[in-house]
C-alpha cells in the first residue's frame, strides 16, 4: 500500500518509492539517504504538529509536512511499527 | 618539505590542511585541539562565513595551516556560501584533507567522504565519536575501511583529544609521496551525462570529480558563478538524459550510496542504538506539553540572562567609561581636542565596548544550545510559527534576542545557513523593541501621562509599553513576511533538519567561539561605530557660536560677583545648561534639526525634538541626554529625571499650545518603534552582511515604516480630536 509519507502514523516504517519534491529539495534529500528503497520511520510530530522527525540510516531527520507529501513510500507491516529503537537500529545496521 | 631544515623555513609556505565533515562532526573541536590558542577568525573571500585557520609543525618538522571549513552534508551547493567546501577540496588544491566522520552515523557521513575521495587529494578520515560509537557496541574495522576506501583511517575522540596525535602523524605521512588515485564509483546510467561535461574541466582538478560536482549542483535556478558554456553544457545533457528517461540525480546518489551499503555491510558491526540516550531525553524534551514547557523556560533564561545578568557589566563598563571621560578631562587643558577625546573618542569607544557583555552572554548561551544539540530542537518545536512568516525554525532565537539588543541578535543570526534565511531575519529583527528603547518609552509616557492614569486596573503607562512591544512584535513579523516576498524572495523556505544526538559541550569550544565572535565585533563594527560617534559628535558641538560663548561668560562673571555657596554652584549649573542649548541650537545638528521641521511636523514634533531625533542616531538612550541639552536641563539626566519632565510639559510651540500632549507622545513612541535609530545596528549588519546594500535598504525600510505610522497616528488622533488633550 502506497501514500505520502506525509500521511503516515507517528511510529509506522515504511520504504520509500519515490521523491518528487522540486529539484533543490529533492536532490538535498537525496543527498541526504532519502532515496527510493530506503527504510525509514516516523517517530514524532512536533508538539504544534509540524514538522515530522524521521529516523533512516541510523540518523534523525526533520522535515515539515509539505515535503513530506511529497514523498511517496511504501508502508510496513504495523507489528514492526511496535518495534523498540534498539531493534530499529539493528535492522538498519547492515 | 619534511626535512629538519624544512622545519626551520616552515613558515614560508605551509601546507593547507582541510578540515571536511558534516555539521556536528566534531570539527571545532578538533580544530582547537590542533590550534591550541593559535587560531585566527576571518570571514571567506568573498562571502561572510567565519573562516578559521591555524597554523602548526606537525611530528616530522612540516608547517600546516589548518583550515576548519563550514560543515555540509555534501560538495554540491547552490549558493557561494555552500560552495566553499567544494572549492576548497576541488579547486584549492590542498596539500590534505581531513574528512572528519561520526562515527555513529558512519554511512551518511561517508557520503561526504566519498566526493573528497574521487577528488583525488590526499585525504586522512578520521572516526571522531569512537567513544559513543564504543559504549553503543558499535565496532568499525579501521583497515578494511582503509582498503576500501584507499585512504588512512584513524580512530579519534576529538572532545578528549585521544587520537589526534595519532591524526598529526597521519597527516604528516599523507603529505610526503605520490597523490593518492581517485576514488572510482560507477555512476551506470549517469556515465554519458559526466564523460560529456568532464570534457570542459579545468586543468589541475580531477575531471571526474569535477563533472559529479557541475551535474548536481549546476541548474538554471543556483546562485553559482559558472561559465555559461559549462551551464549550456549541462542543459544538454539534462535534455538528453530526460529524452532517455534516465533521473541524473538519483543515478548519482544511488550510485554512491550502493557503494557505501557495500561497504558498511563489511565494516561495521554491533547492534547497539547509539542514540538511546538521546531517544529519552528527546521523549521530554519535545514531547507536546513538557516539550513546549521546557523550551518556554529556556527562552525565560536566554531572556533573563540577556537583560538581567548583562546589567551589572554594563553598569561597570558604563562606570568605566565615566571615569575614564573624567580622567582624561583632567588631564588635557579644555579645547576642541580635549572634547573630541572625551565626548567623541572614549564616548565612541564605550559605545562600541558595551555591547561586550551582551554579545558574550548570548553567544555563551547560543554556543551551549548548538553544541549540545537542543537548537536543533527549538527550531523542530516552533518551526511552525516561524513557517507561516517564512522565517526558519532556528531563527527564533535571534529574534527573542533582539528583544534585548538588536547587535547580539543580529549577530546570533550566524546558526542559519541559508544566506537568504539569514537576511531575512537580521534585516527584520531590529524591529523587535530593544532596551534602549525602553528608556524613551518611560520618558514619554511619564511626560504625557500622569502617574496615576488609570483604564481598569491596569496604568495606563503600563498599557501603553505594553501596546509598544506588541507593535514591535507585530511589525517585526510583518516585516519579515513582507521582505520574504519581495526583495528576498526565492524558492518556498523549506526546512531539512538533522536532529543530533544530544551532547555535553566542551567548555573550552564555549569559550573559544564567544571570544571569537566579541573579538571580531570589536574589531569591524567596532572601526564603523567609533567613527560615526565621532562624526555625531562633531554634528552636535560645531560650530560653536563665540557670541553665546562671551554672553554666557560674562553672566558668569556676573553670578561669581553677586551670588555665595550653595546659590552660586546652582546658578553656575544653570548656565552650564543653558550655553549647551544655546550652543546646540547654533550647531550642525540644531540647523539640520530646523531643517527637518517641516518633514517632522505633519508627526507632532518641532525641531527640538528633531535635533533628539538625530541624536538618537548614535543609540537610542541618547534621545534623552540630547533633550536634556535641549531643553536645558543642566547637569546630568535620565530617564526618571523629573526637571526633564516638567520641562517638557512646560515646553510650547510657536502658537503658545503645548508641545508635549499624549497624541504627540504616543505619535513619538511609535516612531520609535519602528525606526532605526541606531548607528551600531547599521554597522553590525554591514558587517554581517557584506555589503552596505543591506543595511541601507533596512534603514530606508524601517524609516519609511516609522514615518508613515507616527504620521497615521498623529492625524488620525488630531481628527479624533485628542491632540488638545
Ligand atoms: N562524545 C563526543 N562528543 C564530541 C566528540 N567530538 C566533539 N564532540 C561534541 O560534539 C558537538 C559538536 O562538535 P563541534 O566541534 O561543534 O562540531 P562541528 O563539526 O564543528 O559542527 P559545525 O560547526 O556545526 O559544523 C560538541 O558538543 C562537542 O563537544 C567526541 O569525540 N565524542
Ligand atoms: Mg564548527
Amino acid at each position: 500500500m502506497s501514500c505520502a509519507l506525509a500521511e503516515l502514523p507517528v511510529g509506522t516504517h515504511a520504504i520509500v518509492r519515490e521523491v518528487s519534491s522540486p529539484r533543490a529539495l529533492r536532490r538535498r534529500l537525496l543527498e541526504l539517504g532519502l532515496l527510493p528503497g530506503t527504510r525509514v520511520e516516523v517517530v514524532r510530530r512536533a508538539p504544534l504538529g509540524d514538522p515530522i522527525e524521521l529516523r533512516l540510516r541510523g540518523y534523525a531527520l526533520s522535515i515539515r509536512r509539505d515535503e513530506a507529501a511529497t514523498i511517496e513510500v511504501e508502508q510496513l507491516a504495523s507489528a514492526r511499527g511496535a518495534a523498540a529503537p534498539a531493534a530499529v537500529a539493528k535492522e538498519l545496521a547492515p | 618539505m619534511s626535512s629538519a631544515a624544512g622545519a626551520a623555513e616552515a613558515s614560508a609556505a605551509p601546507a593547507v590542511v582541510l578540515l571536511v565533515g558534516n555539521p556536528n562532526a566534531g570539527k571545532t573541536t578538533l580544530f582547537n585541539r590542533l590550534a591550541g590558542t593559535r587560531a585566527r577568525t576571518g570571514n571567506f573571500p568573498g562571502v561572510t562565513v567565519e573562516r578559521r585557520t591555524a597554523r602548526r609543525v606537525l611530528p616530522g618538522g612540516v608547517a600546516v595551516e589548518w583550515v576548519d571549513l563550514p560543515g555540509t552534508y555534501s560538495l554540491s551547493a547552490r549558493s557561494p556560501e555552500e560552495r566553499i567546501a567544494a572549492d576548497a577540496v576541488l579547486d584549492s588544491a590542498p596539500a590534505a584533507v581531513v574528512a572528519l566522520v561520526d562515527a555513529t552515523a558512519l554511512q551518511r557521513s561517508l557520503y561526504l567522504v566519498l566526493q573528497v575521495l574521487e577528488a583525488g587529494v590526499p585525504t586522512v578520515v578520521a572516526l571522531n565519536m569512537m567513544d559513543e560509537a564504543r559504549s553503543a557496541g558499535v565496532e568499525i574495522d579501521r583497515e578494511r575501511l582503509a582498503a576500501r576506501l584507499g585512504a588512512p583511517v584513524v580512530e579519534l575522540v576529538a572532545s578528549r583529544g585521544e587520537g589526534v596525535q595519532a591524526l598529526a602523524q597521519a597527516v604528516a605521512d599523507r603529505l610526503v609521496g605520490a597523490p593518492p588515485e581517485p576514488l572510482h564509483i560507477d555512476y551506470g546510467p549517469a556515465e554519458d551525462a559526466l564523460a560529456s561535461l568532464a570534457e570542459l574541466a579545468p586543468p589541475g582538478v580531477s575531471a571526474r570529480a569535477w563533472a559529479a560536482w557541475v551535474l548536481m549542483s549546476v541548474d538554471d535556478e543556483d546562485e553559482l558563478d559558472v561559465e555559461p558554456s559549462v551551464r549550456a553544457r549541462v542543459r544538454e545533457v539534462r535534455a538528453a538524459a530526460r529524452a532517455a528517461g534516465i533521473d541524473l540525480d538519483e543515478a548519482v546518489v544511488a550510485a554512491r550510496y550502493r557503494f557505501l551499503d557495500g561497504v558498511c555491510a563489511e565494516v561495521q558491526r554491533g547492534d547497539g542504538n547509539p542514540r538511546a540516550l538521546t531517544d529519552r531525553i528527546d521523549a521530554v524534551l519535545v514531547h507536546p506539553v513538557a516539550g513546549l514547557v521546557v523550551f518556554a523556560v529556556t527562552m525565560l533564561l536566554v531572556f533573563e540572562a540577556l537583560f538581567r545578568w548583562s546589567e551589572p557589566l554594563v553598569g561597570a563598563i558604563e562606570e568605566g567609561i565615566a571615569a575614564l571621560q573624567s580622567l582624561v578631562g583632567h588631564l588635557l587643558a579644555p579645547g576642541p581636542f580635549h572634547d573630541l577625546l572625551v565626548d567623541g573618542v572614549v564616548a565612541g569607544v564605550g559605545n562600541v565596548v558595551v555591547f561586550v557583555p551582551q554579545i558574550a552572554i548570548l553567544f555563551l548561551f547560543i554556543t551551549f544550545l548548538e553544541d549540545s544539540g537542543y537548537l536543533a530542537r527549538v527550531a523542530f518545536v516552533i518551526d511552525r510559527l516561524m513557517k507561516g512568516v517564512g522565517l526558519h525554525g532556528k531563527a527564533f532565537v535571534p529574534l527573542l534576542s533582539g528583544f534585548a539588543c538588536a547587535v547580539p541578535a543580529v549577530m546570533a543570526t550566524r546558526t542559519l545557513a541559508d544566506r537568504k534565511d539569514r537576511l531575512v531575519t537580521m534585516l527584520a529583527l531590529p524591529l523587535m523593541s530593544c532596551s534602549a528603547r525602553l528608556p524613551v518609552y518611560v520618558l514619554l509616557t511619564a511626560t504625557v501621562f500622569a502617574s496615576e492614569a488609570r483604564v481598569g486596573p491596569l496604568s495606563v503607562g503600563a498599557l501603553v509599553l505594553l501596546a509598544m512591544y506588541t507593535l514591535s512584535l507585530a511589525g517585526t513579523l510583518g516585516a519579515a513576511a513582507v521582505l520574504r516576498r519581495t526583495v528576498l524572495r526565492g524558492p518556498r523556505p523549506t526546512l531539512v533538519l538533522e536532529l543530533p544526538p544530544y551532547r555535553w559541550p566542551l567548555l573550552r569550544n564555549l569559550l573559544t567561539t564567544t571570544w571569537g565572535r566579541v573579538r571580531s565585533f570589536l574589531v569591524d563594527a567596532g572601526t564603523i561605530i567609533l567613527a560615526l560617534t565621532i562624526v555625531l559628535w562633531a554634528l552636535l558641538s560645531y560650530p560653536k557660536d563665540a557670541e553665546v560663548a562671551e554672553r554666557y561668560a560674562a553672566l558668569r562673571e556676573d553670578a561669581r560677583a553677586t551670588l555665595v555657596e550653595p546659590e552660586l554652584s546652582a546658578r553656575l549649573e544653570t548656565l552650564d545648561g543653558r550655553e549647551a542649548a544655546d550652543q546646540l541650537e547654533r550647531s550642525a545638528a540644531g540647523r539640520l534639526g530646523k531643517l527637518i521641521e517641516p518633514v517632522i511636523e505633519p508627526l507632532g514634533m518641532d525641531w527640538r525634538l528633531g535635533i533628539g531625533v538625530i541624536g538618537a542616531f548614535a543609540a537610542r538612550e541618547v534621545f534623552v541626554s540630547t533633550l536634556g541639552i535641549v531643553f536645558g536641563v543642566g547637569g546630568e539626566v535620565d530617564e526618571a529625571d523629573h526637571t526633564l519632565r516638567q520641562r517638557l510639559r512646560a515646553a510650547t510651540r510657536a502658537d503658545g499650545t503645548p508641545l508635549m500632549t499624549p497624541l504627540t507622545g504616543v505619535a513619538l513612541m511609535v516612531f520609535f518603534v519602528f525606526a532605526c535609530q541606531c548607528m551600531s545596528t547599521v554597522a553590525v549588519v554591514r558587517r554581517e552582511s557584506g555589503s552596505w546594500r543591506w543595511p541601507l535598504l533596512m534603514l530606508a525600510y524601517m524609516s519609511a515604516l516609522a514615518y508613515v505610522a507616527s504620521w497615521l497616528v498623529f492625524r488620525v488622533g488630531e481628527a479624533l480630536g485628542w491632540g488638545t488633550g
